[in-house]
């Protein structure tokens, strides 16, 4: 990996000042990727001027990612051209954009946690004496002179691990600068910050686009965008939507974009009436975890399906473990069937009849290495078997009813889990899930990255699933399919519960036509940006 | 079955996949069969396919055949135990110094116990304290060899308790020395207990995905416990063999034999990295370095040249099986 710049690597993009007359730092014309057939992106432009911050914006699978892939030279794109600063970008590879000054921050840290904030600066590029030893004490100088420099208090001599979220991201911003790259891409950067967090980082932005850097970013929440971004990007199904200043915009008007008139195959499901519900299963009185979530009461009656919609970070996911016995409770109660239960595993969790549908189904719900058959049976062994003794018939019958229940598309139940496609690894999690008969069902981001056929086809599931008497609880970034999954939805931002919507919310002219449906989801949208924002 | 979707065109493995998989599955076997062929032919003057050499094979590489089918749990459950070598060492010192004090019951007894102990102490810091099996066994390794080494006064001590010397190790039934019975013994139970188990099934989930099998109720801790516990008492039954077959407790028994008990495990074809083992594999590749140490020696190579001789084999053959 050899880094263009050997002589001093430390140079403040400052020293280049924006010129108006610059060409575009980013200009990216008619740039169309498909996927094995799929349109992901069609003939989109984006065009971002040194010394603006330009929002990237869209849904879920809008193809926002594919896009900055594309710049960052992971993916080529079918068609299109793309310039950078000027010079047509002819060679896609992370290694040509990296040279061209374009950087990204990731979501997930690429710092090394063993090393300190000065060595990570300098990774793979430290500079050496004339015997070849590296050079610390000016490492050490260097850091802290870019830390003043960009008005960060942070010791660089310091472990990466004993650093919070927020001061890792701004020394990653800070490493990337130090590279030289006048471009910067920032996806979903504050969805682990504190607010504090939030006011540095957006302070040394400001500071980065006066001094003439192009910076694309992504995110979902509104009140940010509108603070800080001047120019937006609004992609939807892999088309530009709008491209304008983001001046006279609001989160209304936006939303509306993200979401827009299109019609989408899935719809509302039929309005809940109270009675047809059944006794309250599941009762959170006053429930927090280890760190969020704080004081959540909520009730699950059976036949119901409570979303749970919210940001990343707001919570939603340590609900979900929590209540799967992953995380602790530190305080407040659980009770299913009004009797009070202490979940402190998952194996506790399923003998309560809680089965949790993970998020990170690589990570959380497969051991993808081990065929089908072998995960969809992992959490009910003791059922599958004779005193301990696996017995195959009764795992190939309940591999070949959750198969045929849940149309897993796969060879035979002996192909690996990692050979399925995703929409398929996502049905064999469920399959595990499904498989222990749970009374309770959570499903965290069931259909993240999976195709809009199987999307549907979980909904159905989970409608079932509700049709049969259980309790479900649906956490989703899509307020489609939470709309369409849910009889009605809480809204978490912080760790808490902050309101919450029925079908009449959403509904209020009790038409379910496509166009209100549409609308309801810009509702929940708004909805959520607004409890986003009184945080 | 009939209600399996077929989807040739996304999901489908490839032909090419299918016989990589089933390769790296049968390379042990082949090399197996391979270096066995070589042997008969190039040795059938020195007696390499004698019924005496063969059994002599068997005797030879039983104890590690033993160690190697526990081994094989320890590291599909994504762990460690580099202890069990050593242990052996121990087991035979207190076995055969129970023995000549307090008899057969107690000897037995005392070396059962002792594999035991080391298990329960071994499973207890990997997973309730969670220092990593590698330094707790690396450690276990130190005192056990250090323990045998001062109860004994690093001497040897005699068995002179000829039934058990003829149960543990020393004694034939028919040809067969009883060494055969005890590793087919071991090897089916290791071999139903990770094929056809509940616990098997456990144990490859969580050195596949730990987190993953967390998630599906399974506590992980318990199961890592377990098998670290298997390990050792397979290391301490090994011990007892060892003082069987050698009438005789020391410390240097066992020796090194972690070493050869990984790579049998490995040569199985069961990977370090955890989620895949099988009892099967490792069995044969114990039974293949014995094959291999014999063979060599019936060449007339040097015990050095031997020791050449042996890691190169070992690195081809797990070369081979890894080649994709």
């Amino acid at each position: 990996m050899a880094e263009t710049n050997k002589s001093d690597g430390t140079s403040a993009p400052g020293t280049e000042t924006a010129r108006q007359t610059d060409p575009p730092a980013i200009k990216m014309t008619g740039i169309t990727k498909s996927f094995g057939g799929v349109l992901a992106l069609e003939n989109v432009d984006l065009e971002v001027q040194h010394g603006q911050i330009h929002a990237l914006l869209g849904g879920n699978g809008a193809g926002k990612s594919t896009l900055l892939k594309i710049l960052r030279g992971i993916y080529s794109p079918d068609q299109g051209s793309i310039e950078v600063n000027g010079k047509p970008m002819l060679v896609h590879s992370s290694e040509a954009s990296r040279r061209a000054g374009i950087a990204m921050i990731f979501q997930e840290m690429s710092l090394i946690p063993s090393l300190t904030a000065a060595q990570n600066i300098f990774l793979n590029r430290e500079p050496k004496d004339t015997f070849g030893l590296i050079k610390d004490r000016f490492c050490l100088e260097e850091a802290g002179r870019l830390f003043e420099e960009f008005n960060v208090d942070i010791d660089p001599t310091k472990l990466i691990s004993q650093l919070g979220t927020g001061q890792c991201q701004l020394i990653e911003i800070i490493k990337a600068l130090s590279q030289r790259s006048d471009i910067l891409i920032l996806d979903e950067p504050t969805s682990a910050l504190s607010d504090a967090e939030v006011d540095l980082l957006f302070d040394m932005l400001h500071r980065l686009k006066e001094s003439g850097v192009a910076i694309v970013y992504v995110s979902h929440r509104m009140d940010e965008i509108l603070r800080i971004a001047d120019h937006a990007t609004i992609l939807r199904d892999g088309r530009l939507v709008l491209s304008a200043p983001i001046g006279n915009m609001s989160v209304e008007s936006i939303v509306g974009h993200v979401v827009g008139k299109a019609g989408s195959n899935l719809s509302a499901p039929e309005t809940v009436d109270e009675t047809m519900l059944g006794d309250t299963l599941l009762e959170l009185v006053d429930a927090s975890g280890q760190h969020t979530p704080h004081n959540v009461s909520l009730t699950v009656r059976r036949g119901e399906v409570v979303g749970i919609a919210g940001l990343l970070g707001s919570g939603r996911s340590s609900l979900a473990r929590m209540l799967y016995g992953v995380n602790p409770v530190r305080s407040g109660d659980i009770r299913i069937k009004g009797r009070s239960v202490k979940l402190s595993s998952p194996e506790q969790a399923l003998k309560c009849g809680i089965a949790l549908i993970p998020e990170d189904r690589l990570r959380q719900g497969l051991v993808v290495q081990h065929s089908v058959a072998r995960n969809i049976c992992l959490s009910v062994l003791d059922k599958v078997s004779h005193w301990t003794w696996v017995s195959s018939k009764k795992v190939a019958k309940l591999v070949d009813e959750q198969i045929a229940f849940l149309h897993v598309k796969t060879d035979s139940p002996e192909t690996k889990a990692k050979q399925l496609s995703g929409g398929n690894q996502q049905k064999v999690v469920l399959a595990k899930g499904l498989a222990t008969l749970p009374e309770i069902l959570i499903l965290d981001e069931p259909t993240a990255g999976i195709d809009i056929g199987s999307k549907t086809e979980v909904i159905g599931v989970i409608r079932q699933m509700a049709a049969q008497n259980k309790a479900v609880i649906l956490i989703s970034s899509e307020t489609a399919e939470l709309i369409a999954g849910s009889d009605r939805i809480v809204l978490m931002a912080d760790g808490r519960i902050k309101r919450e919507l029925s079908h009449e919310d959403l509904f209020p002219e009790q038409s379910n036509v496509a166009s209100s449906f549409q609308e309801a989801q810009r509702r929940l949208q708004v909805a959520i940006q607004e409890v986003n924002a009184n945080v | 079955m009939s209600n399996v979707t077929l989807s040739k065109s996304q999901n489908s493995v490839s032909p090419l996949a299918f016989v990589r998989e089933s390769w790296r599955q049968a390379v042990i076997y082949l090399g197996f069969a391979v270096l066995f062929i070589i042997f008969s032919i190039t040795l059938r003057d020195q007696g390499f396919l004698d019924i005496n050499n063969l059994l002599n094979i068997v005797r030879q590489t039983a104890i590690i055949a033993i160690m190697a089918v526990a081994m094989t749990f320890v590291l599909a459950a994504g762990e460690i135990d580099l202890s069990v070598g050593s242990l052996a060492g121990l087991s035979s010192v207190v076995t055969a110094m129970v023995l000549h004090d307090y008899g057969l019951v107690a000897g037995i007894f005392a070396g059962l116990c002792i594999g035991s102990l080391a298990g329960v102490v071994n499973g207890f810091l990997t997973t309730k304290i969670g220092i990593p099996s590698f330094l707790v066994t690396l450690a276990a390794m130190g005192i056990c060899t250090g323990t045998s080494m001062w109860i004994s006064h690093t001497a040897a001590i005699p068995i002179l308790n000829q039934t058990y010397a003829f149960l543990f190790g020393g004694g034939d039934i028919g040809p067969f020395p009883i060494l055969l019975f005890w590793m087919a013994i071991i090897g089916v139970a290791g071999h139903v207990a990770l094929k056809h188990n509940t616990f098997g099934r456990r144990v490859l989930a969580t050195g596949g995905n730990e987190t993953a099998a967390q998630y599906s109720g399974i506590n992980t801790k318990v199961i890592k416990a377990r098998v670290m516990l298997m390990s050792s008492m397979a290391a301490g039954l090994a011990g007892m063999l060892y003082a069987g077959r050698l009438q005789s407790g020391r410390f240097q028994f066992g020796e090194g034999d972690e070493m050869s008990v990984i790579a049998a495990a490995v040569l199985g074809g069961t990977g370090l990295a955890g989620g895949h083992g099988t009892v099967v594999g490792s069995i044969i590749g114990a039974i293949m370095i014995g094959m291999i140490n014999n063979g060599l020696t019936l060449h007339g190579l040097e015990y050095s040249q031997q020791l050449v001789a042996r890691g190169a084999i070992i690195v081809l053959a797990v070369a081979l099986s890894k080649k994709d």
